[in-house]
């Protein structure tokens, strides 16, 4: 699967679904890379078939709306869109 | 690399005349020119590999029939501009936005769920009758609202460029 890997802290595991041709997924990234912190990431246009629908199916449990980006937190919180002071918030900064 | 590299006078050709036909309709695009030519190379590799525009912030299925809403300018553009002072994307912002007297902040998606999107409507819907009293059928832009009575829609939308497909039988 075409997970990327971004290391850095690490604070559990933060996984960002997202699109290559985004820019609000772009800033997202951006700002977990400006944080520092250990992160994987996915583009999942650059995906198809079967594994496309699978990790769409995996993000929806997540963001029903299967918007991006979503951020998926220690498999226990989300966060939808380029919200900073949120995602500054839960790493802490 | 996540974006293909497109030459920059081909970015720049395409930045113009998305402005100009914007500006034309009333439109505006985003004022933070960086972030609005990524934008446009979105536009471009999606056009470049599903054959359209379509929207750099939403994934498209590479069938148009499935993506005609999604297709830039959106069907959802409008609405959002009106709460949010900018298109999901923020490709285009209101006047406000614009002129830095409102910030931007996320847009909720207001595109329906995969599970719920319904399947497109035809061009000509069966049961919908026109009028008796009225001589010719109603096109309504499901982009910008612009409304024509002629037998069929406009290839292109006067107002806001989109083609024929984007058109609804109104009344
Ligand atoms: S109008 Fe904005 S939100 Fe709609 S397709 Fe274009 S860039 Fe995306």
């Amino acid at each position: 699967m075409a997970v990327e890997h971004t290391s850095g802290k690490k604070v559990g595991s933060v996984m960002l679904y997202a699109l290559s041709t985004c820019q609000w997924c772009n800033k997202t990234k951006q700002l977990l890379r400006d944080l520092g912190i250990d992160f994987d990431f996915v583009y999942v246009d650059l995906l198809e078939g079967k594994e496309q629908s699978e990790i769409l199916d995996t993000m929806e449990k997540w963001n029903p709306r299967g918007s991006f980006p979503t951020l998926v937190i220690d498999n226990k919180r989300c966060i939808v869109g380029f919200q900073e002071g949120q995602i500054r918030e839960v790493f802490g900064t | 690399m996540t974006l293909p590299v497109f030459p920059d006078a081909l970015i720049d050709a395409t930045y113009s005349d998305l402005k100009k036909e914007a500006e034309d309709g009333g439109y505006r695009l985003n004022q933070d020119i960086d972030f609005t030519k990524n934008l446009i190379r979105g536009l471009l590799k999606n056009e470049q590999r599903y054959g359209y525009r379509a929207c750099p912030c939403r994934l498209a299925t590479g069938k148009k029939e499935e993506d005609l809403d999604i297709i830039c300018p959106c069907d959802y553009r409008d609405p959002d501009l009106d709460e949010f002072g900018a298109c999901y994307c923020a490709l285009y912002v209101s006047e406000a936005v614009q002129k830095g007297q409102q910030k931007l902040s996320p847009i909720p998606e207001r595109r329906p769920p995969r599970a719920n999107r319904k399947n497109p409507q035809p061009l000509t819907p069966k049961g919908l009758a026109p009028l008796a009293a009225l001589p010719l059928p109603v096109w309504r832009c499901k982009v910008c609202g612009y409304l024509c009575a002629r037998e069929q829609p406009p290839e292109v939308c006067p107002i806001c460029k989109v083609k024929k497909d984007r058109f609804e039988r109104f009344i």
